[in-house]
């Protein structure tokens, strides 16, 4: 905050000094300039009369997708079932492939900080830098489609969310505590179960709720690559075009997310 | 007896934290090391249970020297060394039998105490442990619903539970009321009395360590300045560790709570 | 105290169960069990089909010691740019719209109506998948990358306005009273009282919004929404795994770079 004064000698506040002004508006002014270039790619790749129709195909698909096709509900149960099993199942894989990646990759606790641990962390960006839709598609190219491609879809993608959480969580856990039990004579093992694993009980449940239900809404869309759930009944009725059982599919969709969300939340609150 | 042959500890910055020390403890005896923070007091302390590795030197506690003991000599020998911290460093989030417990890591192996099935004589100790500092009712309570002071009574029977020799103390009353610390310290030291435990306790309240212990060490930039009886603590000696200040307050010994507690 | 001493010494001990209720842990137990084995029963595992594809994993997986780059250069450098188009657009065009939708759904300094409006449009945006959303707006407005620009900046909106908001409500109440005190506007008062407070973390978490947004666009091209999506869709479809592991290479190097500038502009501005 600098105070110059001016050709009168008064004293003249400003926020900043006239270089950093200057850098300022330069700043804004590149980024402006980005993000018009930006919009001007996107224009140009747009058909715009598309776009001036867009509302009367909205109307349009709307009459069309109202009423739900209620009774379509019946050919949906196989479809959520399989949906909360490639969550479910997914999660639990990956919480049990994530908990020795975060100890490998925790500062305090990895083996050899100059090779495992960025092998650790390497594993970490890696799954979680790739969205699950994609871990399908590769998955499915591999062992070809069905509810087993999305499980481990969903397990890859989750072992690096879940174990950068944990691996932060057990860089900050309290140092004294586990010198305390490393002073009583307690072996590696032993210092890890009594003194690391009470201290990030609560960060491993967190992170396992709130990953489960992360994993609820992603694996409703896994099917529309083909890897199982309810998502493989949104992908063939838009295909037909039947909006009637797509708007009934978005709607189960939508309450499973509220859903899940709702039973994180309670499951959250009963642990911690 | 525990011997301290010229220990010396300089950290990777350069920081001298201990420049020679020779100290030895006859079995029994209850030792104060006082001095300004940043002396080197924490650095002693674990460098005798080598939480802290000593750069030179050796412990010898009984004849084994633990310095040059492997890691699982090393744990056999932690296991004569009971430890009691500052801020208690209990498992916050262990019950308090689990916490007693834990002293006895070193006696059982993994499976055993990652399942919680101690031997009995090791749950009828913990529960002995307890009923004597007078928390049997808070067992199964967990390590952070307790208050300061009982915390740091569980830390005692954490250590005691081991069996030890020694005790390594260190700060213990560094967050508890005055008199709560008095209480600890007393505890600390009948404990010693009856089990015949030595105890090297880390402290700055001169007053408190003047009334229970019966030798003090003076520790001043990692050297030993003053080593004697609590009554030789001169105003002069105190200058000599601490500095310039007027010692006449703190060395008196029945001095009220105030005082106590903006030293504390 | 001895008598208490007496009746415990000799008896087993055990940890207190997490479940008090010793019906109910069982109840949870059996039944958590029992969901595991109708689970897995219920996934219907082609195993000759996965030992046939272990070969192609093996390929993949060494593809990734010499991705091609080259073949489909054309084809990787457009999708490319076109989802680091659409990132960057969405995210500012999302940043600067959840900025009032935040204020608005903050129950401290919003009026109830404006509050029920803000909270009901944040609700919408984050149960509605990315995905979900790019399918209906492709329908609406065709192939390309507008669709994918709409779809990013409506779930930047759920995603920033609601932490945004969360931040306001849980900020210091006494620094935003003193200069409602000095008889500010309600403009100069969010200016002076509110964005000292909530600026760091709005700027932290826009830079983890960037991030998400553009690994989201790496999958907006699934279903005809831009970017690099659809060429990965392509390479894949065709078993060609070394240009896929070149554009996956890439994604995760973007990223990288990403979580890199927004860990050192996290560390500059607080």
């Amino acid at each position: 905050m600098p105070i110059e004064q001016n050709a009168d000698g008064l004293k003249v506040w400003q926020k900043r000094n006239r270089r950093e002004q200057f850098t300022h508006w330069a700043s804004w002014f590149i980024g402006v300039a980005v993000f018009v270039v930006c919009w001007q790619q996107i224009s140009e790749s747009t058909t715009w009369f598309f776009v001036w129709d867009a509302p009367r195909i909205a109307g349009d698909i709307l009459t069309r997708a109202t009423p739900p096709k209620w009774e379509y509900i019946t050919q949906l149960g196989e479809p959520i079932w399989d949906t909360l099993n490639i969550a479910t199942l997914g999660t639990l894989l990956a919480l049990f492939l994530a908990v020795p990646t975060a100890f490998l990759a925790a500062r305090n606790t990895t083996p050899s900080k100059t090779f495992i641990r960025p092998l650790a962390l390497l594993i970490i960006v890696s799954t979680r830098s790739i969205n699950s839709l994609i871990w399908a598609l590769l998955l499915i190219a591999i062992i070809g489609p069905g509810v087993f491609a999305g499980i481990l879809a969903i397990a890859i993608r989750s072992i690096g969310f879940c174990a950068k959480l944990l691996y932060e969580a057990i860089e900050e856990i309290d140092h004294k505590q586990v010198e305390a039990i490393t002073a009583t004579g307690a072996s590696r093992w032993q210092v890890m179960a009594y003194g690391i694993v009470p201290q990030i009980m609560p960060a491993f449940a967190g992170v396992a709720v709130f990953r489960w239900d992360i994993n609820i809404r992603e694996s409703t869309v896994l099917g529309l690559v083909g890897a199982g759930g309810i998502g493989l009944q949104l992908s063939s009725s838009l295909n037909v075009l039947a909006w009637p059982q797509v708007s009934l599919i978005l709607i189960v969709i939508l309450f499973a997310v509220v859903l899940s969300e709702w039973v994180s939340a309670k499951v959250r609150g009963a642990i911690i | 007896m525990l011997s301290l042959k010229s220990l010396t500890k300089t950290y990777r910055t350069g920081d001298k934290a201990l420049v020679s020390v020779d100290i030895d403890i006859p079995n029994g005896q209850v030792v104060a090391l006082i001095g300004p923070s940043g002396a080197g007091k924490s650095t002693l302390i674990r460098c005798i249970n080598r939480l802290v590795e000593p750069t030179s030197g050796q412990v010898l506690l009984d004849d084994v020297d633990v310095t040059a003991l492997s890691s699982s000599g090393l744990r056999r020998e932690r296991r004569r060394m009971g430890m009691i911290f500052q801020e208690y460093a209990l498992v916050e989030r262990l019950t308090v039998m689990e916490n007693v417990l834990s002293g006895r890591l070193g006696y059982v192996g993994f499976w055993r105490s990652f399942l919680r099935k101690y031997p009995q004589s090791d749950i009828d100790e913990a529960f002995r442990l307890l009923d004597r500092v007078g928390l049997l009712a808070m067992a199964d309570k967990r390590a952070d619903e307790l208050s300061g002071g009982q915390r740091q009574r569980v830390g005692i029977c954490r250590a005691l539970i081991q069996n030890p020799a020694l005790l390594l103390v260190d700060e213990p009353t560094a967050s508890l009321d005055p008199k709560t610390s008095r209480q600890i310290m007393r505890l600390i030291c009948e404990l010693c009395q009856e089990r015949g435990l030595a105890a090297i306790i880390n402290i700055h309240d001169v007053a408190l360590a003047q009334m229970f212990v019966q030798r003090v060490i003076g520790l001043q930039s990692g050297a030993i300045r003053f080593d004697g009886p609590p009554d030789g603590l001169s105003p002069d000696v105190l200058t000599e560790i601490y500095g310039e200040e007027d010692w006449q307050a703190t060395i008196r010994k029945d001095e009220d709570e105030d005082t106590e507690a903006a030293v504390a | 105290m001895t008598t208490a001493l007496n009746t415990k010494i000799g008896q087993p001990w055990r940890k207190p169960s997490f479940i008090k209720r010793a019906w109910l842990r069982w109840a949870l137990g059996v039944s958590g069990v029992l969901y595991l084995i109708a689970a897995i029963s219920s996934i219907e595992v082609n195993w000759s089909r996965v030992y046939e594809g272990l070969d192609r994993g093996a390929a993949f997986i060494m593809s990734f010691t010499r991705p091609d780059f080259v073949s489909r250069a054309s084809d990787i450098w457009d999708g490319m740019l076109e989802s680091l188009i659409m990132t960057v657009a969405a995210s500012v065009v999302g940043i600067l719209i959840s900025i009032p939708i935040g204020l608005g759904a903050a129950r401290n300094i919003a009026p109830l109506p404006v509050y029920l409006v803000c909270r009901s449009i944040v609700a919408l945006s984050r149960a509605l998948q990315e995905i979900i959303v790019a399918i209906l707006l492709v329908a609406i407005f065709g192939f390309g990358p507008l669709a994918g620009f709409l779809t990013l900046s409506f779930a930047t909106i759920g995603f920033l306005s609601k932490l945004l908001a969360e931040d306001i409500e849980s900020m210091d109440r006494v620094q935003a009273e003193a200069i409602r005190a000095t008889g500010a506007g309600w403009m100069q008062w969010i200016n002076y009282g509110v964005q000292p407070q909530v600026m760091p973390r709005l700027i932290g978490l826009s830079m983890y919004r960037v991030d998400i947004n553009f690994r989201e666009s790496a999958i907006l091209g699934l279903v005809g929404a831009g970017g690099i999506g659809a060429t990965l869709n392509t390479a894949f479809d065709r078993y060609e795994f070394d240009t896929a592991a070149a554009i996956l290479m890439i994604i995760i190097g973007i990223v990288m770079m990403l979580e890199y500038l927004s860990g050192v502009i996290r560390a500059r501005v607080q």
